[in-house]
């Protein structure tokens, strides 16, 4: 018979004990650590960069991910796009009274596997188990400790005419792939969501020194979203061309029937870089040395400072303004 | 993956609006007046928006949205009545995407999801077939609202419940004709247009042969298009063109999907399941036989008929989405737009709908906020 998280998994008793060591401690391999009630984590001197972030994905499992690959891609790329690097991480897991065992086995592995890859170590982590109902299968909460790199070389305030605007791929993969996954749209694709952790593509960019000013992960909101905050938080106007735009024919196609805009879906593995025009080149070419930023692409340009506009040009040259998603997006109906 | 139908070169495109507006310039050099076309179909309004040919087409060609966003032009009753519906316990109702947000009276069907009911957002009227067969011991309700695009699908969802034999399904239709809205608005409303642009998907059903009344009873030119840019561009350059000669016609600039005659497969099974009846339109009022019923032989699946829903006249409020359908009034015009009706708190359906006018304008062609 199929196992399942029981309640009694929950209790702190001989279950929770066996759960926690069968398949959380053996996944991180922190046996050591976790004889005590909290881990103690060696940093450098200098400043700490501290993110939380909660996971509810439907479905837990998707092509190109599960949820606990996007815990650690969303934890760590909050760090890196903030410019620190990523060391440590937790994780607090609310699983949902009657999940397998199986299953659950599978997203913490896959966790574990890319927080390795990712070169961060999960130092502590809790279960609690809810009855039948109260959660949809399991919802994790992390938080993230990077270490602030010392030169502080990403002042966005140095943003300025004249910058370019770099997106390190195609827009959308992860929303459309997450819709398609629920299978609820009538839409068949073996399009892949691009979650990923990015802290090696960025740190690499950064040690070459290139003047990068501004990051930031376009998440949920997707690109139009995260420019128009940028352009508002530092006064900035900025220009994207349509045709420009990296998008991939299973996106757009999904986008046309369903009356979705790509600028506005959910990524969880790009990021978007404004860097100095002089510099761009020598970006493009290190994003490009790693799969995730094998696409990567100038989107447009910062043309003026004093007000925040993000504006699109069309491909016939007309310029519209970009607004926050507003709302949910919703399949049109004819 | 290759796909269908790859946009043109945006060279194309950029030539071709250049010469929109010299003859829209020659036309109102001709006639004294910028010329006037209504888009009927809610997919041209926001194509138009979304693209930029509205814009560029700004202070030479005046484009008009009309009524054919089926969510912005449902009479507040129905909106209200079908809330009504998804109020019991028991119940499945299930809808498209746009409709579980707009206001009725009191409060949305998102609010009835919110405080517990079971409404849910389904992509074709056969997944709520599908749901009634899973949930036997439920009543399963379609709200059907669409035009003549979208009933063919509705009829197949009755006729799927009828060889299942399925007793908890019904439908709630309130279904909208194209013909006679166009004929009321040149007739009773006298909108001041000059030319159609013609829906690309109605057009399918229906066919190129469904507008030649324009011509015999108004002399009102129309064109069927697509909705690619350089589509809708060269749809209004034959318009103009048609303006300028004085020479109306119905053209079809969309030959790839439609035909003369339309689709007979889905004109038949629309005859199968529905019939005409008198439609209420938002802001319009009764149209006679403007809609489409379900057809006595199948009641059993008829919600009207199923459950006894009765709704009070719904309030007024200042939001002039009758107005803007009929091409009467812009969105910058209502003074509500933007300011306490948006897409997240809407207060008429044209905000609600990515289709409809408001919607289009507040998230395209907004310069503030």
């Amino acid at each position: 018979m199929e196992r399942k998280v029981t309640l009694a998994h929950g209790d702190g008793g001989e279950l929770a004990h066996k759960l926690i060591q069968q398949i959380f401690v053996s996944a991180f391999g922190n046996g050591n650590d976790a004889r005590f009630d909290s881990a103690f984590l060696s940093l450098n001197s200098g400043e700490i960069a501290v993110t939380t972030d909660s996971f509810v994905v439907r479905p837990l499992f998707f092509p190109g991910g599960d949820i606990g690959k996007i815990a650690v891609s969303g934890t760590i790329n909050d760090l890196a796009v903030a410019g620190a690097i990523p060391l440590y991480m937790t994780v607090g897991f609310i699983i949902e009274e009657g999940f397998p065992f199986a299953d659950l086995r599978k997203i913490v592995r896959s966790l574990a596997e890319e927080a390795e890859k990712a070169g961060v170590r999960v130092v502590a982590g809790d279960t609690k188990v809810v009855e039948k109902g109260g959660a949809d299968g399991v919802y994790i909460n992390t938080t993230g400790v990077g270490l602030q790199r010392v030169s502080g070389a990403i002042d966005p305030s140095r943003i300025e005419a004249g910058d370019d605007i770099i997106i390190s791929g195609t827009l959308g993969d992860h929303g459309i792939a997450i819709l398609a996954a629920r299978g609820e749209l009538g839409l068949m694709t073996d399009l892949q969501s691009d979650c990923a952790p990015l802290n090696k593509m960025i740190h690499s960019v950064i040690e070459k020194g290139c003047d990068v000013k501004m990051m930031r992960d376009p998440t949920r909101g997707g690109v139009a979203t995260t420019l128009v905050e940028i352009a508002e938080d530092f006064s900035s106007v900025l220009e994207i061309e349509e045709q420009s735009l990296p998008i991939r024919n299973e996106v757009r196609g999904a986008c046309d029937i369903l009356g979705f805009d790509p600028l506005y879906l959910a990524n969880e593995g790009k990021v978007i870089m404004i860097v100095s025009h002089s510099d761009s080149e020598k970006v493009l070419d290190t994003l490009h040395r790693f799969p995730e930023g094998e696409n990567a692409v100038v989107i447009g340009h910062v043309t003026g400072k004093g007000i925040g506009h993000l504006l699109l040009e069309t491909p016939l040259g007309s310029k519209r303004r970009l607004h926050r998603l507003s709302g949910m997006m919703l399949p049109r109906i004819c | 993956m290759q796909t269908l139908f790859e946009p043109a070169d945006p060279a194309v495109a950029k030539e071709l609006a250049q010469k929109v507006i010299e003859l829209a310039d020659r036309c109102k050099e001709k006639f004294g007046v910028m010329p006037a076309f209504m888009e009927v179909c809610g997919s041209h309004t926001m194509a138009l928006a979304k693209t930029g040919v509205k814009l560029i087409l700004q202070g030479h060609v005046n484009l008009i949205s009309g009524p054919g966003c089926p969510v912005c032009v449902t009479d507040q009753k129905q909106i209200d009545a079908m809330i009504e519906v998804a109020e019991s316990n028991n119940r499945i109702v299930c809808t498209f995407g746009d409709m579980i947000r707009v206001p009725g009276s009191k409060r949305s069907l998102q609010s009835a999801k919110t405080e517990g009911r079971d409404v849910r957002i389904v992509y074709s009227p056969l997944d709520a077939v599908r749901i009634a067969e899973e949930n036997p011991e439920k009543e399963v309700v379609f709200l059907g609202v669409g035009f003549e695009t979208t009933v063919p699908v509705l009829a197949a969802a009755i006729q799927l419940a009828a060889q299942k034999n399925l007793k908890n399904f019904s439908m709630w239709a309130t279904t909208k004709l194209v013909q006679p809205v166009l004929r009321t608005l040149l007739s009773v409303k006298k909108v001041k247009i000059n030319g159609f642009l013609l829906p690309g998907h109605v057009s399918i059903v229906l066919g190129e042969q469904a507008y030649q009344f324009l011509i015999d009873e108004f002399r009102m030119p129309g064109v069927i298009s697509g909705f690619e840019p350089v589509e809708m561009l060269s749809a209004i350059y034959k318009l103009l063109k048609m303006v300028y000669e004085d020479r109306p016609e119905i053209l079809n600039n969309y030959k790839s999907v439609v035909r003369l005659e339309g689709n007979k497969t889905a004109q038949k099974i629309m005859n199968e399941f529905f019939q005409p009846c008198d439609e209420a339109w938002r802001g319009i009022g009764v149209i006679p036989q403007s809609g489409l019923e379900i057809r006595e032989k199948y009641s059993r699946f008829n919600a009207k008929e199923k459950f006894n829903i009765k709704v009070g006249e719904p309030k007024k409020t200042l939001c002039r989405c009758g107005d803007m359908i009929c091409g009467l009034a812009s969105p910058e015009e209502c003074v509500l737009f933007g300011k306490a009706c948006t897409p997240l708190h809407p207060i008429g359906p044209c905000m609600v709908s990515t289709e409809g006018s408001c919607a289009a304008h507040y998230s395209y062609m907004r310069k503030e906020g």
